[in-house]
């Protein structure tokens, strides 16, 4: 399994750059993660992980873009600016969660 | 063969069934989910998909699908002169519905809106537009703008096309 240096810590990762184990995330880990996808953390950023965490609580699957425009009342055009080319992809990873695996 | 990640497609929507306008949604919609820039171009019947009047009536065709099984998609098949019964293409309209509503997959209306705020295009066919003799009102707010073929294929420069 790679491991990779983030926010000074060594985390397990996968190939793509997916967290394996959601237990080493953090919020360091997280803002290091979006500043490598050149992503700088704001409220609104974090309005979208924090949906992405309480979801998967629930329902223990990274929310498509329909559940977090509805459910967690982010307009899916604010989610394609704060995430730009692959919102869910890349707030995945910074969420420390798996690749989404839905195709909506 | 390269292994150059796809930048840009160009999906044609050209069947207005239910099942012949989705498969076009989900790829452009996946196409902007994964970062890349998606046109979309509705022509003959496909057109439906972005039409006010149609777009939320849509329906499985049940006449000439011998794709079609009783009670659900691994069932039986179903003798395909029962798809000519009256109803029978509104009964398996719901049932697809049902299915989609489970996996969050929108109502046409609602999903056109979603893949035009995600930044895809939606273009109508001239020929159709003038065949069918539509107007601008005829169209969701969502729709770009009316195209020739040459306009389609100039657009498409550097995309691969995908036709559904």
């Amino acid at each position: 399994m790679p491991t990779k240096e983030i926010a000074g810590t060594s985390i397990d990762v996968n190939e793509e750059g997916f967290l394996t184990d959601r237990s080493q995330w953090n919020k360091e880990v997280a803002t290091a993660i979006a500043s490598d996808e050149g992503i700088e953390m704001t409220d609104a950023h974090w309005k979208v992980i924090e949906f992405i965490e309480a979801d998967f609580a629930e329902k223990q699957a990274v929310p498509g873009m329909r559940r977090i425009n509805k459910v967690g009342g982010i307009p899916t055009k604010e989610l394609y600016s704060l995430f730009p080319g692959g919102p869910i992809k890349k707030a995945a990873r910074i969420a420390g969660f798996p690749k989404p695996a839905s195709c909506v | 063969m390269s292994d150059e990640p796809i930048k840009k497609v160009s999906i044609i929507v050209s069947k207005g069934s239910l099942e012949g306008v989705y498969p076009g949604l989900i790829m452009a919609n996946g196409a902007r989910m994964e970062g890349i820039e998606a046109n979309l171009f509705f022509t003959f019947f496909g057109l439906h998909a972005v039409v006010k009047k149609k777009m939320d009536s849509l329906k499985v065709a049940t006449v000439g699908n011998p794709a079609l099984c009783v009670p659900d998609a691994m069932g039986f098949p179903m003798p395909t002169i029962l798809g000519a019964i009256p109803g029978m293409s509104a009964f398996a309209t719901m049932m697809m519905k049902k299915e989609m509503d489970k996996l969050d997959i929108p109502p046409v209306g609602e999903f056109v809106e979603m893949i035009s705020d995600a930044g895809a295009k939606m273009y109508a066919c001239k020929a159709t537009v003038d065949m069918f003799h539509l107007s601008e009102d005829d169209f969701c707010p969502q729709m770009d703008g009316v195209l020739t073929v040459g306009d389609f294929y100039e657009m498409s420069a550097g995309s691969q096309i995908i036709f559904t």
